[in-house]
């Protein structure tokens, strides 16, 4: 009789029954658990797909030329962040201010690689993490280093713009200072200008009256202090010739300053009993509103003449049609590109951008003022050449590739782009 | 005195705000004075405001001309400065919006004043036609040159500019309407704009300069 082959071999037997074991209890689990097992499988794949990677390299660095109020934070988004069917839905950024507790501060979108944190005090300290998000959670990146933001002084990136502007100030003020020794300043003529006296002298012949409008900015508008400036000598020559003015306008503080300006003008002239508050009126703020009552002022009273000069928007043309409909002389001026095209189409005679700013030194004829519209000629004479260096340096770049004046144009760039 | 401290003022602020640029640490001083002059404005709105109501009132009782505007524009004034006080039909308490939907402001402005609004900027169409009637009217070799790129860029926006030079090959496709007409607006426009644009900023400059030193004085009522 023979025996078991496991028996007679104790070493063999037990080399025999583990595989079996095995196989066995891995069959029973197979068939009892069945169920189980594929629910896990399917949780483990789930979280596969849509698990990502954090994001890598996390940088933090202070805000340059700020008041200490910003850090900025680079990073290399996750792998997993695709154009298309990405697992990543976003970044989350945490923060710990002064080794606190994680709170975020910003969600960012996919593919979102920086970002500017601007609510930051001088003297914390401040550990940045970023949070990977997909649909079934956040994948945190390594904390960044921690750090302070610091205040710098000067912003040395707007240096090229400092020394343009000194340059420009400068020499503004050399020709400011040349005519007050005396010496004589040419300045070209300047139609609309020099047309003032005579569409103020039509409307006194006609017997009608002269309307002035503002613009429709307030008095921090470079534009509407330029118009204010031309009122001043527009009412004097009203006031010498007994014509009368009124001025509707759509600031409050305008009708003030304004009311000023004429009243001068009036005393100036030696006619202060002329003088009536009633010539400036406050229509509204509303921007069509007031279109509305000086379109209809303009078709009841019919003014002889009508200025237009300020800062114009969407009613530009509205005022300048009507006013040319009624065959008043029209002399209108902004600085403001878009609106010149429906000027020139519509008046008589329009200033053109700086033309509106030079009008008080023209007028006036003061040394010192002529002086300053000199000293804005070499502020063009820098514009000028530099865009024909621009021209040049970019057609030899590209055309021949003179390698130095690839550098001359990336220089140029750099001088006018900073900011 | 009466312009010495007006003056001293400009000075100040003319030359904090120029800093500001330049010093970090200022560079919310543009946004403050902001803030102090929108403060100011409001007050100075009553005088605005004021101002609007006596003159319509004495129109009215004088009996002048047109004296039936005045009354729309008391009765308009008054509803709305009742309506946005009062906060009247506002849905939420007295620290709400004072437009919030649902209120007697907000429905009176989306169906008055909107709408009133809406068709005034309308009539821009029309000023539009009448102004480029004018404009373009070959009177002179300038206008001419006017008209003919008017005329190129009005064919180049449309479909009917596409197919007229649609047969032109890619070689020389710079002669097709459409492309023709980015091209002026590229780039003569939009030369000629930038020229315009550095003349304003000088011109900027300039006026600001004259301001801040005090040398022009006509705004504060004077010229000495």
């Amino acid at each position: 009789m023979s025996l078991p082959l496991a028996a007679t071999h104790p070493r063999l037997s037990v080399h025999l029954f583990f595989p079996i074991i095995v196989i066995v209890l891995t069959t029973c689990s197979s068939a009892f658990g069945q169920s189980d097992t594929q629910l896990d499988t399917t949780v483990v794949d789930d979280t596969v797909s849509i698990a990502a990677a954090p994001v890598t390299t996390l940088l933090v660095e202070d805000g340059k030329y700020d008041d200490g109020d910003s850090l900025r934070l680079f990073w290399v988004p996750s792998i997993d962040d695709q154009l298309i069917d990405s697992k990543v839905t976003g970044y989350r950024v945490y923060r710990l201010v002064n080794d606190g507790a994680a709170e975020p501060i910003v969600d960012l979108l996919p593919g979102v690689g920086n970002y500017t944190d601007k609510n930051v005090e001088l003297d914390s300290s401040y550990v940045y993490y970023v949070a990977t998000l997909t649909e079934s959670g956040e994948y945190p990146s390594i904390h960044t280093e921690s750090i302070s933001p610091q205040r710098e002084w000067i912003n040395f990136r707007r240096g090229y713009l400092f020394i343009i502007m000194m340059i420009i100030s400068a020499a503004i003020i050399f020709y400011v200072e040349t005519a007050k020794r005396g010496k004589k300043l040419f300045v070209r003529k300047i139609a609309g200008l020099e047309a003032i006296d005579e569409a103020v002298g039509r409307a006194t012949e006609m017997g009608r009256p002269v309307l002035f409008i503002p613009g429709i900015s307030d008095m921090d508008d470079v534009q509407t202090l330029a118009a204010l400036t031309i009122l001043g000598r527009v009412s004097r020559t009203i006031a010498d010739y007994d014509s009368k003015i009124f001025m509707p306008v759509s600031r409050s503080l305008v009708m003030t300053a304004a009311r000023e300006t004429i009243k001068t003008s009036y005393q100036a002239a030696g006619r202060p009993d002329a003088y009536n508050d009633d010539m400036v009126n406050y229509v509204t703020d509303e921007q069509f509103g007031y279109v509305a009552a000086v379109d209809g002022l303009m078709v009841r009273e019919k003014p002889a003449t009508v200025f237009l000069l300020g800062a114009f928007f969407a009613e530009s043309l509205i005022l300048a049609e009507t006013g040319n409909s009624i065959g008043a002389i029209q002399i209108a001026g902004t600085a403001r590109p878009a609106q010149l095209p429906f000027f020139i189409a519509a008046c008589d005679f329009t200033l053109i951008g700086e033309e509106l700013f030079a009008a008080s030194a023209y007028l006036s004829g003061e040394p010192r003022m002529l002086g300053s519209l000199k000293g804005q000629d070499v502020g063009k004479a820098i514009a000028m050449i530099t865009i024909l260096l621009g021209v040049v340096a970019v057609t030899l770049s590209e055309a021949w590739g003179v390698g130095i004046m690839t550098d001359l144009h990336a220089w140029l760039v750099k001088v006018f782009s900073s900011s | 005195m009466r312009q010495q401290i007006p003056l001293l003022i400009t000075f100040i602020v003319g030359t904090l705000l120029i800093v500001s640029v330049f010093i970090p640490p200022f560079g919310d001083l543009e946004t403050t004075f902001n803030i102090w002059f929108d403060i100011i404005a409001v007050f100075a709105f009553f005088l605005g405001g004021g101002n609007l109501l006596r003159v319509h009132i004495n129109k009215l009782r004088k009996r002048k001309r047109d004296w039936g505007f005045s009354i729309v524009t008391i009765l308009g004034f008054s509803v709305m400065l009742i309506a946005g006080l009062f906060k009247i039909g506002n849905p939420g308490d007295i620290a709400s919006a004072v437009d919030a939907p649902g209120s007697l402001f907000y429905d009176i402005f989306n169906s008055v004043q909107y709408p009133l609004s809406a068709t005034m900027y309308s009539l821009l169409a029309f000023f539009v036609a009448s102004a480029s009637y004018r404009a373009f009217r070959a009177k002179n070799r300038e206008a001419t040159l006017l008209l003919i790129a008017a005329f190129i860029i009005l064919l180049g926006r449309t479909p009917f500019g596409v197919m007229l030079t649609g047969w032109i090959p890619d070689s020389t496709s710079l002669l097709q309407i459409p492309n023709l007409a980015i091209w002026i607006m590229n780039s003569p426009n939009l030369a000629g704009q930038r020229a315009i644009m550095i003349g304003i900023g000088l011109g900027v400059i300039s006026m600001s300069l004259r301001l801040i030193l005090g040398i022009e004085r006509s705004y504060l009522g004077g010229d000495k």
